[in-house]
């Protein structure tokens, strides 16, 4: 028996159960269709969004769309679920909550209220049926700030992670890239790579790097290896100087299987880098990445749709405090978010769905080569996120990572999102750019030669 | 001209990477130049991406060295369909299934299947699979292994050479295959390695060469990769995440520059 149906102009629509509405009422993406679960047409997706606007939040805490016996995730969601906290819109149907976040009864004092009292699936049903901009507009009202040794997310802010990744982690090749950024005004948010390997004594050889640079310098950021949790639990314990744990995570638990993980091990993560107390203005130690398809692409999502599945990840991430988080919105590729217009929304139903579950995020505004997108596409994402108050983007030199093949945005980009928008880099990390003179004076932009900051290094290579 | 754009002091550092550093700046903005090399690196990955692998030519190249070929069609009738539908990239359509049982009926059994698949990336295969197969042939058949027809394939994706290898009556398979086009390498090979394909059979179970091209992975090397590789899955009757590559990888071999100027 259908639980759900929705009747226009004497056709009645049927869905099966809260899982079946949430993914026919999602805005077209591939990787719905590929998973088998998408609404069958126009319409179909119109009466679904219409049937989930009458549907009563508080039918979520009843009906999950994954079983509690055999997901930890669903069950980290209802059993962290503050009634409390839900109490304001507890009364109101998804329609109604959309009326009501647009409203001005949501503010950024009651909305960070609310935040431990919605689940990821309530966040998740209300955005899709939010056009463009009242994503942003929502999440713009949201606020959350994070802190380690710059505070990232405060108003008028744009942080950048600085992404100087290198093909074989060549050291030279790393720090031309972190010279690049800096240069730049980025990587306020985290100096952060990706390495090439996962194996843990390269790992830490770039972890020394990476806290020798931030010390010798005095530069208040942080730094980042993006390699396994475990393998940073290991670093750890063999005396790194490590900063962030960094893991990718999903929002079901066969899904953060395929990556090796689970809350557990989440958990060991967590308490091995706050144990470390390296963190100068605040102390959170996480840096999670995630992103719509994940679940599909290992199998995992049972029968949910991708963007719901992502509003889970959230879920993980928020009970972890977590500094960062990062949608990586177009790395996967066309077979989960086709276009430039997929992509576009995706990135702001991220934002928007992160923020109002209370999680700081950032977004890699990011596409392959084989997806329908392209610069500008990444120009309208860039732009439109900002405005919306994103905590942070990537920055990379020139837009081009050469060692993991895709486009995100370059250190151009955040001052050119900065310069429109009037936004500032982190406090602590403006401060320092004054001081050495990339940034000049007040003007906040960047000096017209460079300073000797880096140039004793630089002219010992004989230029 | 040149006052306008403020160039980078640190332009020298481009000896370390291959990263888009220095480009200096107009305003704060990506200058004209580098802004216009960039749309060319993406305009020549998407050609990669949505250009269609010529099979007839192929095919010709092959006949000429005495290596039979057919073609196969997967069930992705077009390039849209392709990119969006990967399930349909890793079966034969209906047609080329049907053209399969002509073999499996003929009872055909192989040691070796070899399977060209256009992949993302055609280009990556007019440019480099035949320079690696007239390393690869002669050392496959200097080992007295048995080679069947080579199969080529239009929006294919690796595992399409599980049903093709499995109607070859193949041991093992090896699929060459255009991988994504990276904005630096938009002709970038990969080589899989299957021992015992079949239906169902996962990538846990295949083992990958990778950036093979005159760039990146040179033939000789991916061809001397890929006979290990061979040799051990017939030796122990696996491939995969079981078999992993003993051979000194390349960035082992790549002699780090080992210091860092700026801690120097």
């Amino acid at each position: 028996m259908p639980k759900y149906s929705h009747t226009v102009d004497q056709k009645v629509y049927r869905f099966h159960d809260l899982r079946d509405l949430l993914a026919k009422a999602s805005p077209a993406r591939s990787g719905d269709t590929l998973a088998g679960v998408a609404a069958a047409d126009y319409e179909e997706r119109v009466a679904a969004q219409m049937a989930l606007a009458e549907v009563p939040l508080a039918q979520f805490l009843s009906e999950t769309v994954i079983p509690y016996e055999e997901d930890e995730v669903t069950r980290l969601i209802i059993d962290r679920h503050d009634a409390e906290a839900f109490r304001p819109v507890a009364h109101l149907t998804v329609g109604d909550f959309r009326n009501w976040l647009l409203s001005d009864l949501a503010t950024e004092e009651t909305l960070a209220r609310l935040a431990p009292g919605l689940t990821p699936e309530m966040a998740a049903a209300v955005s899709k049926i939010m056009r463009i901009q009242d994503l942003i507009l929502v999440a713009k009202k949201c606020r959350v700030v994070t802190a380690f040794r710059t505070t990232v997310g405060l108003p008028g802010r744009l942080s950048t992670r600085l992404q100087p990744n290198h093909p074989t982690d060549d050291p030279a090749g790393v720090s031309a890239s972190v010279v690049d950024g800096l240069m730049y005004g980025n990587g306020d948010a985290v100096i952060g790579i990706n390495p090439a390997t996962d194996n843990v004594g390269a790992v830490m050889t770039l972890i020394h790097m990476l806290d020798a640079v931030i010390r010798r310098y005095e530069i208040p950021t942080q730094s980042c290896v993006l390699t396994h949790v475990t393998t940073s639990i290991e670093a750890i314990n063999r005396g790194a100087p490590l900063d962030l744990v960094f893991q990718s995570i999903a929002g079901t638990e066969a899904a953060n299987r395929s990556f090796g993980i689970n809350l557990g091990i989440l958990r060991e993560g967590y308490a091995a880098a706050r144990s470390l107390g390296r963190g100068t203005v605040g102390h959170n130690v996480m840096y999670f990445e995630t992103g719509q398809g994940s679940a599909l692409s290992a199998n995992a999502h049972h029968g949910v749709d991708q963007q719901t599945c992502e509003a889970r990840a959230y879920a993980v991430a928020r009970e972890f405090s977590p500094f960062l988080v990062n949608t990586v919105v177009g790395f996967i590729g066309p077979e989960y978010l086709y276009d430039g217009k997929q992509i576009i929304r995706a990135g702001l139903e991220d934002h928007f769905c992160g923020k109002l579950l209370g999680v700081p995020m950032g977004c890699d505004v990011c596409y392959t080569n084989h997806a329908e997108a392209d610069q500008n596409d990444m120009d309208m994402l860039l732009t439109l996120l900002a405005v919306a108050g994103i905590n942070f983007v990537m920055g990379i030199p020139g837009s081009d990572d050469v060692m993991l093949n895709y486009q995100t945005t370059s250190f151009h980009d955040a001052l050119y999102v900065r310069k429109v928008l009037g936004a500032r880099p982190a406090p602590e990390f403006e401060a320092w750019l004054q001081r050495v003179g990339i940034f000049s004076g007040d003007a906040k932009i960047l000096a017209d030669t460079a300073p000797g900051l880096f140039l004793d290094g630089i002219r010992k290579l004989g230029v | 001209m040149s006052d306008i754009v403020t160039p980078n002091m640190w332009q020298v550092l481009t000896r370390f990477t291959q990263a888009r550093i220095g480009l200096g700046r107009a305003g704060t903005s990506l200058p004209t130049r580098p802004h216009l090399e960039f749309q060319f690196a993406h305009a020549r990955a998407r050609n990669a991406v949505h250009h269609p692998l010529d099979e007839q030519a192929l095919r010709v190249a092959l006949e000429a060295r005495g290596w039979p070929s057919f073609m196969v069609r997967s069930a992705a009738p077009d390039r849209a369909t392709y990119l969006q539908r990967p399930d349909l990239g890793r079966i034969p359509s209906d047609a080329s299934t049907a053209q399969l049982t002509t073999f499996s009926d003929a009872g055909a059994e192989f040691d070796i299947a070899i399977v060209v698949v256009d992949g993302l990336s055609a280009f990556a295969i007019e440019q480099n699979a035949l320079p690696f197969l007239d390393i690869l042939m002669p050392e496959l058949v200097s080992r007295q292994l048995t080679l069947a027809p080579i199969g080529i394939v239009r929006q294919g994706r690796v595992a399409i050479g599980d049903p093709i290898a499995r109607a070859l009556g193949a041991r093992l398979v090896i699929v060459l295959i255009g991988e994504r086009p990276g904005l630096s390498s938009p002709d970038s090979m990969g080589i899989y390695v299957t021992w015992s394909p079949q239906q169902g059979t996962t990538d846990a179970q295949r083992n990958c060469i990778s950036n093979v091209r005159k760039d990146g992975l040179d033939y000789g090397e991916a061809v001397h990769k890929l006979s290990w590789l061979v040799s051990e899955a017939f030796k122990r009757q696996l491939s995969g995440v079981m078999l992993k590559d003993e051979t000194a990888s390349p960035p082992q071999r790549l002699g780090r520059t080992g210091h860092n100027f700026l801690l120097e």
